[in-house]
C-alpha cells in the first residue's frame, strides 16, 4: 500500500496514575525488518507494544502504523496487526482447532476451513487438533499462539515476550519462524530479554523507565556504547569479581567459568586496575558483549531518573 | 505446626484486606440488608387495601368501613357504588380485598334475617390474606350489634348479625404452590442469568484472555451480544422446563395467554442478563462479581413478594423493591398464569421491565471499553 515505513511514531507518550511509563518514544521501522525491544522489567515495552496495537490511548504523542493514524484509525490498524500476549491469550476450555476457528471467525475470514486446516498442519499438530489448548505444554501454546497471530496475515506482528520459559529447541524454531515471516513482508516488533535473540534483530532499540535510550544494529549499539573490555584468564580468575568491581575504572566484572569479564567507558583505567594481577592472569581485549551495554545503559537511566525526580 | 497455620492464616488476613472491594461488602453489605430486611419484613401484614362496594346506600356503611378499619388489618382506599367496579379493582392489583354489601342489605339486617356480606380476597399469595380475612367476621358483627341496640336488636343476641360469605379468588382453596411455582420460575432464571453473565467479564480479564479478545477487531458491543445469547438459550430451556413442571406436576393453572407469559419471561431474561453484564464490567475480580450477584439475589428473593407478602412491608421497603426486576416479573407471573391478565393488563409491568433492559445496555456498553486500563 504505502510505501513509508510499517510502523512510525513520534512522541508517543502513556501516564499511568502520575507516573509516566512511556515518555516520548519515537520509534520508526521500515516493512519487512525484525525489530528486537529490550529492556529491563517495568521499563514500557509492554506499553509501548499496546499503544502501538491499539490497546491504549496514547496521553501524548502521534504516528502512523501502516500509513494509518494511531488514534483515529484504531479498528482498522487492529485488523491488521497480529499481537501475542506475554501471557497464554487463548482459550485453555477450547481444543486447539476450536481457537484457530474462534480467531478465523473474528477477523472475518474467508475459506476458514482452509487456513485452520494449513495452520494446523505447519503446527505439526493435526493429529492432536481436538486437544484442550490449556493442556499443551509451554512450547506448544507459545506456537500455537504465534499461529493464532499470523492466521489473518497481519502486516505487522507484535510479539510481547514470546519465548519466556521455552527450551533452546524451540526457541530456536520460533526465530526460523519469524525470519521467514520477514522474509515473506511481515513488520515484526519483538520483545525480549535474551541477548542471543537481539542478535538476531535487524535492529535493536533499548527502552529503559519509559524512555527509549538507543537503537540501532547489534554492532551498531556495542560500537555506540563506548565501553571496553578485557577477558582474564587462568586458575582463580573466577574468584576476583568482587575485588575488582569496586575498583576506579571498573564498572562490571562479570565471572564466565574460570575466565573473568572486566569492562568500563576509559581503556587506560581498566588497563591499570588489572595491574596488579598481570602476572597471576592472562589479560587481553575483548569485545564488550550486548550484555554488558544493557547493563551499563540500566545503570546509568536509573541514575538520570533518580537525579531528575526531586 | 501452630507455626505453619499462622503464616496460612497471616497470609489469607493480609490477601483479604487487599481486596478493597470484596472487603467493604462484607462487612456493609450484612449490615444494609439486617437493617432493610428487619424492617421491612412482616409476616401478618396490616393495613392492606380494601375496597367497599355499597350496593345499598345505608348508614351500616359507614359501621362496616369503621369496623374493618379499627382492625388495622385493612385501609380502605376506595367506596365504589356500581356493582362489578370492585371486582376490577382486585383483577388490575388496586386493592387486595373488596367487601360487597347487597341491595337490600339493611333491610334484612333490621329484620334480623342475617344477610349476606360478600368478601372477595385476591388470594394470589395466600399467606398474605389468611390472618386478615380471619380478623373480618369478628370485626364485622361485633361493630353491627353495636348498632342494633333498642328497637332494632331483634334477633337472637348471641348470634352474629351478617353472613360472612368469602371469596378467594384466583387460588379458591389456598395452594400455596400456585404462588410458590411461578415465584421459583422467577428466582431459578434471575439466580443462573445474573450469576453466570457476571462472572463473564471478569473472568476473561483474570484469565488473560480478555487481552487477546481486545487486540482483534472484535468491538464491545459484539462482545456483549455474544456474551448474552448462548445464556439467552440456555434461559428459555429452564422456562420451558419450569412452565412444564407448573402445569405437569402442580397443576398450576394457566388463565391468561401463554404467549404473553413466554415474552414476558423473554423480557424477563434479558434484563437479568444485561444486568449480570454490567456487574461484570464494574467487578475487578470474579469474586467480587459473585457477591454482588449474592447481594442482589437476597432482596429479590426477600422483598419482591415472593418469600413474604409485599404489602406487608412499609412503603420505603415497597418502593424499593419496585428497583428490582424479580418485584415486576411476579406481578406478571401471577397476573398472567393465576389472574388471567391480558396484553393491557400486562402492559404496565412489562413496560418497566424493558426500560430497566434498556437502561443497563447503556451502562454495560458504556462501562465496557476496548481497551485495557
Amino acid at each position: 500500500m504505502s510505501d513509508g515505513p510499517a510502523i512510525d511514531v513520534r512522541g508517543l507518550t502513556k501516564i499511568f496514575s502520575g507516573r509516566t511509563v512511556v515518555d516520548n518514544v519515537d520509534l520508526k521501522i521500515p516493512e519487512g525488518q525484525i525489530c528486537g525491544f529490550l529492556g529491563p522489567n517495568g521499563s514500557g515495552k509492554t506499553t509501548t507494544l499496546r499503544l502501538i496495537c491499539g490497546l491504549l490511548i496514547p496521553d501524548g504523542g502521534e504516528g502512523e502504523v501502516l500509513g494509518l493514524d494511531l488514534l483515529r484509525d484504531r479498528h482498522r490498524i487492529k485488523e491488521q496487526i497480529g499481537y501475542m500476549t506475554q501471557k497464554f491469550g487463548l482459550f485453555g476450555d477450547l481444543t486447539i482447532r476450536e481457537n484457530l476457528e474462534f480467531i478465523a471467525r473474528v477477523y472475518g475470514l474467508d475459506r476458514r476451513g482452509e487456513r485452520v486446516d494449513a495452520a494446523l498442519e505447519r503446527l505439526g499438530l493435526e493429529t492432536r487438533s481436538d486437544q484442550l489448548a490449556g493442556k499443551l505444554s509451554g512450547g506448544w501454546k507459545q506456537r500455537l499462539a504465534l499461529a493464532a497471530c499470523v492466521l489473518h496475515e497481519p502486516r505487522i506482528l507484535l510479539l510481547d515476550e514470546p519465548t519466556a520459559g521455552v527450551d533452546p529447541q524451540a526457541r530456536r524454531e520460533f526465530w526460523d519462524q519469524i525470519h521467514q515471516l520477514a522474509r515473506e513482508g511481515m513488520t515484526v516488533l519483538v520483545s525480549t530479554h535474551y541477548m542471543d535473540e537481539a542478535e538476531r534483530c535487524h535492529e535493536i532499540a533499548y527502552i529503559a523507565y519509559g524512555v527509549m535510550l538507543v537503537r540501532g544494529t547489534a554492532d551498531e549499539v556495542v560500537a555506540q556504547s563506548g565501553l571496553h573490555a578485557l577477558s582474564g584468564e587462568g586458575k582463580g580468575a573466577d574468584r576476583l569479581a568482587a575485588e575488582i568491581e569496586g575498583l576506579p575504572g571498573v564498572e562490571m566484572a562479570v565471572p564466565f567459568g574460570t575466565t573473568l569479564h572486566v569492562c568500563g567507558t576509559d581503556p587506560d583505567k581498566l588497563r591499570a586496575a588489572v595491574e596488579p594481577w598481570k602476572e597471576r592472569f592472562r589479560w587481553r581485549e575483548a569485545e564488550p558483549t550486548l550484555e554488558d551495554v544493557f547493563i551499563h545503559m540500566m545503570r546509568n537511566a536509573h541514575d538520570n531518573s533518580v537525579i531528575e525526580r526531586p | 505446626m501452630y507455626e505453619r497455620i499462622k503464616a496460612m492464616i497471616f497470609k489469607e488476613m493480609h490477601q483479604v484486606s487487599r481486596d478493597r472491594g470484596t472487603l467493604a461488602m462484607m462487612f456493609l453489605m450484612p449490615v444494609i440488608q439486617l437493617l432493610i430486611f428487619g424492617y421491612a419484613i412482616n409476616n401478618d401484614p396490616r393495613h392492606l387495601p380494601l375496597a367497599v362496594e355499597a350496593n345499598d346506600n345505608s348508614a351500616f356503611t359507614r359501621t362496616i368501613v369503621s369496623a374493618l378499619r379499627n382492625t388495622t388489618y385493612f385501609e380502605v382506599e376506595e367506596i365504589v357504588r356500581s356493582p362489578g367496579q370492585g371486582e376490577r379493582l382486585i383483577e388490575e392489583g388496586k386493592v387486595q380485598f373488596v367487601v360487597t354489601i347487597p341491595p337490600d342489605f339493611s333491610r334484612d339486617l333490621v329484620r334480623g334475617q342475617r344477610p349476606q356480606l360478600l368478601v372477595t380476597a385476591d388470594a394470589t399469595d395466600p399467606s398474605a390474606t389468611g390472618n386478615a380475612i380471619s380478623a373480618i367476621g369478628e370485626a364485622v358483627n361485633s361493630g353491627l350489634r353495636h348498632d342494633l341496640i333498642g328497637p332494632l336488636g331483634q334477633g337472637p343476641p348471641q348470634s352474629a348479625p351478617v353472613d360472612i360469605v368469602i371469596h378467594r379468588n384466583y387460588n379458591p382453596e389456598g395452594i400455596t404452590a400456585y404462588n410458590i411455582v411461578p415465584g421459583v420460575l422467577a428466582i431459578i432464571l434471575s439466580m443462573s442469568m445474573v450469576l453466570v453473565t457476571s462472572l463473564a467479564v471478569t473472568r476473561e480479564v483474570e484469565q488473560g484472555t480478555m487481552e487477546n479478545l481486545l487486540a482483534t477487531p472484535l468491538r464491545p458491543f459484539e462482545v456483549m451480544v455474544g456474551k448474552i445469547v448462548p445464556y439467552f438459550i440456555i434461559g428459555i430451556v429452564q422456562m420451558f422446563v419450569a412452565l412444564a413442571a407448573a402445569a405437569l406436576l402442580f397443576h398450576v393453572p394457566f388463565t391468561g395467554p401463554i404467549l404473553l407469559m413466554v415474552l414476558s419471561t423473554l423480557i424477563f431474561i434479558a434484563v437479568s442478563l444485561a444486568l449480570g453484564f454490567t456487574i461484570s464490567t464494574m467487578a475487578d475480580n470474579q469474586l467480587q462479581a459473585m457477591y454482588v450477584s449474592v447481594f442482589y439475589m437476597i432482596p429479590s428473593i426477600l422483598l419482591s413478594g415472593f418469600a413474604f407478602p409485599f404489602r406487608g412491608m412499609p412503603l420505603w421497603a415497597q418502593w424499593l423493591a419496585e428497583i428490582l426486576p424479580m418485584t415486576h416479573f411476579l406481578r406478571l407471573v401471577r397476573g398472567i398464569m393465576l389472574k388471567g391478565w391480558n396484553l393491557s393488563l400486562a402492559l404496565p409491568e412489562m413496560g418497566v421491565l424493558l426500560l430497566m433492559l434498556l437502561v443497563l445496555t447503556v451502562v454495560a456498553v458504556r462501562r465496557y471499553q476496548d481497551t485495557i486500563a
